[in-house]
């Protein structure tokens, strides 16, 4: 089932890119960068969201088709905004080549795909990163035989890792600043990368350290491979949306933030309605019992009451997803809230 | 009718007004459809470039002097570094490219001919082994076939730590086949140029002993005076100038052998599943080529006294050729082609470094898929015209 899913969605962006380019060239890209996104999702009644191709943790289709993830739960959020049910999302699975071509073309709304922000992606792409919803940096996962301490021993490594993603300049310039050789061996998808890393094809697989811990679980023997302590990048990971287009870009923006407020003021998804009823004023004007911040966005007052009560703070998305009760074991780290010695701050709704 | 013959001849055509004129108005035709086809094109043009500028999407082709800042794995001929340009990306992207398809067709070609006239063989094993293999191959979908390869080297060949031994030709391991890698020293070139003379003064050997033949019917055995040529002339440079060669060996390192000359298994699986798969399309189209001949050749020329090896090479074969080379020219283009498959396994082609690397790093998809789809177009038609020329060189000349 999981698999039939997958095989469709990988025909179905092929077809996707060339849709793409083609409406680059024939004119659809002007009116699909022009037009109000939110009225277009409003209309069709769902979101369509860019996903990854199967990133446990992050986006990854279950058994039976459904996505679960930290990114996954963006989208949900945006959905709860606008439609007041997390439900309405459908999703794209996209190959780390494709992303940006199938945003720029129209054919999704929003890209949640563990994409790292960056100045050229920013400013030469036609595209906005709408905020970081994980802070991530790139490490090293070696096998335990060999020994290997840190990441300057890897002199004479080869090195597989995904193609067109950041990783990739990384890793080059990481061995160049400290003089060390290696053989860069790179796959366009995931799957093929830990395939020829589980075949010793690779002494080193690398990419963003969340994605090794994730990728690890799909190893023949996960025990017996490590990740080193060395970060090398950062890479701030966050949604992205179409540029020229405000309101749009502001839901997105504000859909993670509210998650992130909610997180702070104590709101999750078990005392939302309980939560109603505070007196305090910040609590108030999140959940729309006081003041009117959902309608400059062009969405309801309960927009982020919404949210919390269909998907939950950021601190419940984490924890469901990769935290330290899930199979990827991941400590809080730089995504715990700025109060609590993170770097995850959202600025106040007033 | 004697009449009107005699009008036709004696009188002018009649005038035609310019509009109804067959050539003329023909003319206009394809030149209004030509200006429309234009027109369209440059449309699509001004109409992409605008629709990128109001994206905010970079355009234009100043990329290619920017610093690529990735690495790629195997470049023989090459010399490419992190801080290359994406113009030498693409190069050596193509150059990846030709050499899968250069390898690719010389094996599919033998592979193929050797399997084709296998399945004429009279031998009953031969024949079924030759059908089993076409059946079987051209039937299996490409892409299902490099990934069998793939995972089959991948699961073969021993960990990097191990590697095993083929003698004089080097080592193979699950991450390269590694060989000891000469370094021309002093005067090398000298040998290398002794080569080239000594190829060119076989082949106007060939000719003159080809127009000798055909003048006093004696024969001269140029295979033999050229193999010689060949291989002894360079050889006594060599040596004359005292070895002017060295080898760098692969040394055992940490993460298995480093140095020499290394051949990554991406490129051993590609060319393998390539290079075979082809092979059972071009044994057909043999097989149909020879099926061509009349059997009345066959037994024309073993009256003539001929045995069956000259036979097949003079009587046959060369008939044969004529059927065969245009098919033979749309599988060459095909293999080419599906070398773009590459990207399922790594091996850094042109559509895996460029228009998969390149084009993510800068996003410039439109032009980066134009220069590649024209680089293809263009070895593509290379191919084409190379075996046209060769083709009509083998075509019937009718006296």
């Amino acid at each position: 089932m999981c698999n039939r899913t997958i095989e469709k969605a990988v025909l179905m962006k092929n077809k996707l890119v060339s849709a793409a380019i083609g409406a680059v060239v024939l004119g659809a890209a002007s009116t699909a960068a022009g037009a109000a996104t939110l009225d277009d999702v409003k209309a069709k009644g769902f979101v369509q969201c860019g996903v990854s191709q199967g990133l446990p943790g992050f986006s990854n289709p279950d058994s039976d088709g459904n996505w679960t993830g930290i990114d996954v739960d963006l989208c949900r959020g945006v959905a709860a905004a606008i439609f007041g049910d997390a439900s309405k999302v459908k999703y794209t699975p996209l190959s780390a080549k494709e992303r940006f071509t199938a945003l720029q073309s129209g054919e999704i709304d929003m890209l949640s795909r563990n994409t790292t922000w960056t100045m050229s992606r920013d400013t030469t792409l036609g595209l906005n990163f709408a905020g970081v919803n994980y802070y991530d940096g790139q490490g090293f996962m070696v096998r335990k035989d060999l020994g290997v301490k840190s990441a300057l021993e890897l002199s004479g490594a080869s090195v597989c890792t995904n193609t067109g993603t950041t990783t990739e300049l990384n890793v080059a310039d990481y061995f160049r600043a400290n003089k060390m050789e290696y053989e860069i061996v790179a796959f366009e998808k995931a799957d093929e990368v830990v395939a020829a890393y589980d075949a010793g094809r690779c002494d080193v697989y690398t990419t963003d350290q969340s994605g090794l811990y994730a990728q690890r679980l799909k190893l023949t023997n996960p025990a017996d491979h490590m990740v080193l302590p060395e970060i090398i990048s950062k890479e701030p990971l966050g949604p992205v949306v179409r540029q020229g287009d405000d309101q749009w870009f502001n839901i997105v923006k504000w859909t993670h933030f509210a998650m992130v407020n909610a997180e702070e003021l104590g709101v999750s998804s078990a005392n939302v309605e309980e939560m109603m009823g505070s007196d305090n004023p910040s609590i108030k004007r999140l959940l729309g019992t006081e003041g009117d911040f959902g309608t400059s966005l062009g969405l309801e007052t309960n927009w982020a009451a919404n949210i919390i009560k269909e998907v939950g703070n950021y601190g419940e998305v984490f924890a469901a997803n990769v935290g330290p009760e899930t199979p990827l074991e991941i400590e809080r780290g730089a995504n715990a809230l700025w109060t609590k010695g993170g770097l995850q701050y959202a600025p106040p709704i007033r | 009718m004697a009449t009107t013959d005699t009008m036709g001849s004696s009188q002018e055509p009649p005038k035609v007004a310019l509009l109804n004129d067959p050539k003329v108005r023909g003319l206009i035709v394809q030149l209004v459809l030509l200006a429309a086809i234009l027109w369209l094109v440059w449309n699509m043009g001004v109409n992409a470039a605008n629709n990128l500028a109001a994206a905010g999407i970079a355009s234009g082709f100043g990329f290619l002097e920017n610093t690529a800042g990735f690495g790629v794995n195997f470049s023989p001929f090459i010399d490419y570094a992190e801080t290359s340009t994406y113009g030498t990306v693409y190069l050596v992207g193509l150059q990846n490219t030709l050499i899968v398809a250069v390898i690719g067709v010389f094996f599919a070609t033998v592979i193929g001919f050797l399997v084709g006239v296998g399945r004429l063989s009279n031998n009953w094993i031969i024949r079924k082994i030759s059908y089993g293999y076409v059946e079987i191959l051209r039937n299996i979908p490409l892409l299902l076939q490099i990934f069998i390869w793939y995972k089959g080297v991948l699961a073969f060949l021993p960990g990097k730590r191990e590697p095993m031994s083929l003698g004089i030709f080097g080592s193979i391991d699950v991450s390269a086949w590694t060989a000891p890698k000469g370094i021309p020293g002093e005067g090398f070139k000298f040998v290398i140029y002794t080569l080239i003379a000594a190829i060119v003064v076989s082949i106007f050997i060939g000719r003159w002993a080809k127009k000798r033949q055909m003048a006093t019917g004696q024969q001269f055995p140029v295979f033999l005076t050229s193999l010689g040529l060949i291989i002894l002339a360079p050889a006594i440079v060599f040596l004359a100038l005292g070895s002017p060669l060295s080898w760098e060996y692969p040394e055992p390192g940490r993460f298995g052998l480093r140095g020499g000359a290394a051949i990554p298994p991406e490129l051993i699986a590609l060319t393998v599943a390539l290079a075979t798969y082809t092979a059972s399309f071009i044994a057909e189209i043999v097989r149909a080529g020879i099926l061509a001949i009349n059997r009345g050749q066959t037994e024309a020329s073993f009256a003539l006294g001929l045995r069956s090896g000259p036979t097949l090479r003079l009587v046959i074969i060369p008939q044969a050729l004529r059927v065969i080379i245009p098919p033979l020219t749309s599988q060459y283009l095909n293999l080419t082609k599906n070398s773009s498959l590459a990207v399922a396994i790594a091996y850094p082609d042109l559509t895996s470094v460029f228009a998969g690397t390149a084009l993510n790093q800068t996003g410039q998809a439109v032009e980066i898929l134009l220069m590649t789809m024209l680089t293809y177009l263009a070895l593509s038609l290379l191919t084409s015209l190379f075996m046209n020329w060769y083709n009509s060189r083998m075509a019937l000349v009718e006296r």
